[in-house]
């Protein structure tokens, strides 16, 4: 599947000719992990390569803060953007009912504060959408908000993370209709519309060109008092392209106005409902708009959508593989510092004990940030890509050795290291030939536990542009895609086991004990 | 307490105190060793006993008061070379589980780096009745709690030490293979000459081991006696009624 390879050369990058550029060096053009942008960015993409620029990929880079955060230090260069969005995710100012004045607002805002360009709309505004099941919509005689509102309290609420906390989200919605729901669930966008249809909750927040709308049949409530304000889709460019390549910003601008709600909503249903390749709905789009012309290229052959899920892994064999080495790759390095780090630290905090408590603890502290929230940290810092994504993967894998370090060199058999040291062993003696032996089973015991964390947290680092099994995850999720979510969490669960059972393997070495 | 033959003295602790806290767990107590002597220090918990024991080799280092071994102030020695000098037994036995038999009674020989450890150590093995060939490969788990504490007490004494301390060293073993621990230890150290303090809760094990009791009571000595003096003469009710307690005669 050409998509997978993709989400791959989005890492590796990827050499075309470039004719017209007017730059040696790649564009980069991301997106935020859900269908509609993949799709929009990778009609940039694929126009951007018409007119003769190399472009590296980045889909599914993340939310709203991780990718704009990304395009502010021009770690990318370009990513599709909603006016909405820009104006209170990111600017925090009062929403607007008028699109234009939106629009005249966060270019002007986005200009002057970050130096970010707002291209043209694209021509389509996917504003939210509050739904309910058929059903529900005429037992309780549903059309509008103002019509929820009078029944909210006995209803259930799915809404997304992002829904719930922002401004424009649901506080918003309490305030201006006086919704109060019953129950608020957060759930995440993969999974909302599959449990607003089997009946796990009764309403649910959508994106207004979703093909899933129609493809669970759902009664979208008409915004009466037009709450949601604008969002137009636009392409978002970073200063750095302004620079390098103002004929790519031409390139883009191509676009503008000439992709329509219903335009939408027919693409991301091929995409969401019928499982067509991303990539291959992007050309034809693309074609369709006469802004491409048939190439030789063929694209790869649709593997059904109901082939098994083994079948799939198969033909999907050398993407899984490299990812699966990407994957093993983060956890090896990240795991192999934090060892190098915690196994000395135990030590010495095991020789200063009043320090230990404190300072494993503090060590612990990292353990309960998010790890989203900590790859977030990191962009300011140490941009997108490898480099955060071990520095996360290393923070998160101290605690566990070091805790073990400490206790298990502490607590090695205490009658034994006090025998040593009544017989007149020095204490470097005893640690090297007493402590640390007998404390090997915990230590490694720690180390294990770390690498099991390790492998699963490794799957976000995806969301910064780390890659490894998480890109599948990710692109699997937003897409709704089962054999894809699988084709990366069945690999990643195996390298768990397998990178466990290694270890294993080493604590049998190192433990004193047949 | 005689001055004559400072060097028939091995060791000699001079009111020594020590303080834990608000606890004062030794106050001014001294004792003498006198060479190839045995010396059982007595007592209930908390009455000091091992603390002094562990004063002896700078485990604990005592407020007030001095210890001398062969003439010189042990505080003014190297704490792990002093260590190496003087055999050790704990309660526990204290083996290495991770090293065998053998490594372990080679440990004080390695420790003071002498050539023949390997010998030395077999000769210990020998000597506390465990056959070389059939014990020394074994690990530590792989013995009875007998064994355990005669592997202990060989290596307490592979490297030949002038002065052995043992702490309760039989205490948690059954009776018959305490009785017969108890019984070849005394043969060793006689055969030996080696000079023994041990500290025991168990007035019988004293009596029948030691050249000299020293009752402790609350960081204090209630009597030093050699044991037909302590049968026949307690110095206080305290001790009369520790004998009665053991079911030895009082007269």
């Amino acid at each position: 599947m050409v998509w997978l390879q993709l989400l791959l050369s989005g890492v590796l990058g990827r050499v075309l000719p470039s004719p017209q550029s007017d730059v040696v060096r790649p564009i980069i053009v991301a997106s935020k992990p859900f269908g509609e942008s993949y799709l929009l960015a990778e009609i940039f993409a694929q126009l951007l390569e018409a007119r003769g620029f190399r472009v590296q990929r980045r889909p599914g880079l993340g939310a709203t803060e991780i990718a704009f955060q990304a395009l502010r230090t021009n770690q990318i260069d370009v990513y599709p953007e909603y006016t909405g969005t820009g104006l209170l995710a990111i600017l925090g100012e009062r929403p607007s009912e008028d699109p234009g004045q939106v629009y005249r607002q966060v270019s002007r805002e986005f200009r002057e504060r970050y130096g970010v360009r707002w291209l043209p709309p694209l021509g389509f505004q996917n504003t939210y959408a509050i739904a309910v099941r058929q059903e529900t919509a005429a037992r309780l005689h549903l059309t509008t908000l103002s019509d929820l509102a009078r029944v909210s309290r006995s209803l259930r609420a799915g809404l997304t993370p992002d829904f719930i906390g922002r401004a424009d989200g649901l506080p918003g919605l309490e305030r201006a209709y006086g919704i109060s729901f019953g129950q608020v669930r957060a759930l995440l966008p993969a999974v909302k519309y599959q449990a607003l249809s089997a009946g796990g909750v009764d309403v649910i927040d959508g994106y207004s060109t979703d093909g899933f709308i129609e493809r669970y049949n759902l009664v979208v409530l008409k915004d009466d008092r037009r709450f949601f304000p604008p969002y137009e889709a636009a392409a978002l460019t970073g200063a750095a392209l302004s620079r390098d390549a103002p004929s790519a910003i031409a390139a883009l601008s191509e676009l503008s106005g000439l992709l329509s709600e219903s335009d939408m909503r027919r693409l991301n249903r091929r995409i969401e409902v019928d499982g067509v390749p991303v990539p291959r709905v992007a050309g034809a789009a693309l074609l369709a708009l006469g802004l491409s012309k048939p190439s030789g290229k063929a694209s790869s052959p649709n593997k059904g959508a109901d082939s098994g899920v083994m079948t799939y892994l198969w033909a999907e064999r050398r993407t899984i593989l490299s990812l699966t080495l990407r994957h093993l790759l983060l956890v090896g390095v990240s795991l192999t510092a934090a060892i190098a780090v915690s196994l000395p630290l135990g030590l010495a905090l095991e020789r200063s004990r009043k320090a230990a408590e404190p300072v494993i603890r503090g060590v612990g502290l990292l353990q309960t940030l998010p790890s989203i929230a900590l790859l977030a940290f990191m962009i300011p810092l140490l941009g997108i890509g490898v480099v955060p994504a071990l520095v996360a993967l290393f923070l998160y894998s101290l605690y566990p050795i070091l805790r073990n370090t400490y206790t298990g060199v502490r607590d090695a058999a205490p009658g034994a290291v006090g025998a040593a040291w009544a017989l007149g062993m020095t204490p470097r003696q005893i640690l090297r030939q007493v402590r640390l032996p007998l404390a090997a089973p915990v230590i490694m015991a720690g180390v294990r536990t770390a690498a099991v964390i390790n492998v699963g947290t490794a799957t976000l680092a995806a969301f910064i542009g780390a890659g490894g099994l998480g890109d599948l995850i990710s692109a699997g999720l937003a897409l709704s895609d089962t054999r894809m979510i699988l084709a990366g969490a069945l690999p990643a669960a195996v390298l768990a086991l397998l990178v466990d059972g290694m270890l294993g393997w080493c604590e049998r070495l190192v433990t004193p004990l047949s | 307490m005689t001055s004559s033959g400072a060097d028939t003295v091995v060791l000699r602790a001079e009111r020594v105190t020590k303080r834990f806290g608000t606890t004062t767990a030794l106050n001014g107590v001294s004792v003498v060793v006198q060479r190839g002597t045995c010396l059982a220090l007595i007592g209930e918990s908390g009455s000091g006993k091992t603390t002094l024991l562990r004063c002896f080799n700078r485990l604990i280092d005592p407020d007030d008061g001095q210890i001398v071994i062969d003439g010189s102030p042990v505080n003014r020695l190297d704490p792990i070379a002093l260590r190496r000098r003087i055999g050790y037994v704990p309660q526990d036995g204290g083996l290495l589980p991770h090293w065998t038999v053998q490594r372990n009674v080679e440990l004080v020989p390695r420790l003071r780096e002498v050539a023949n450890a390997r010998e030395l150590a077999t000769h210990a093995l020998e000597l506390v009745g465990l056959e070389p060939s059939a014990f020394a490969s074994r690990r530590p788990s792989q013995l009875s709690g007998g064994q355990r504490q005669r592997v202990a007490v060989a290596r307490a004494l592979a490297a030949r030490p002038d002065l052995v301390l043992l702490d309760e060293p039989f205490g948690a073993l059954d009776a018959i293979t305490r009785a017969e621990l108890q019984t070849s230890f005394a043969g060793i150290r006689r055969e030996l000459g080696v000079t023994a303090v041990l500290v025991t809760h168990d007035l019988r094990e004293a009596l029948l081991l030691a050249d000299q009791i020293v009752v402790m009571r609350r960081g204090k000595v209630e009597q030093t006696a050699n044991p037909e003096e302590l049968r026949n003469t307690p110095a206080s009710p305290y001790v009369r009624e520790l004998l009665s307690r053991s079911q030895l005669s009082v007269p």
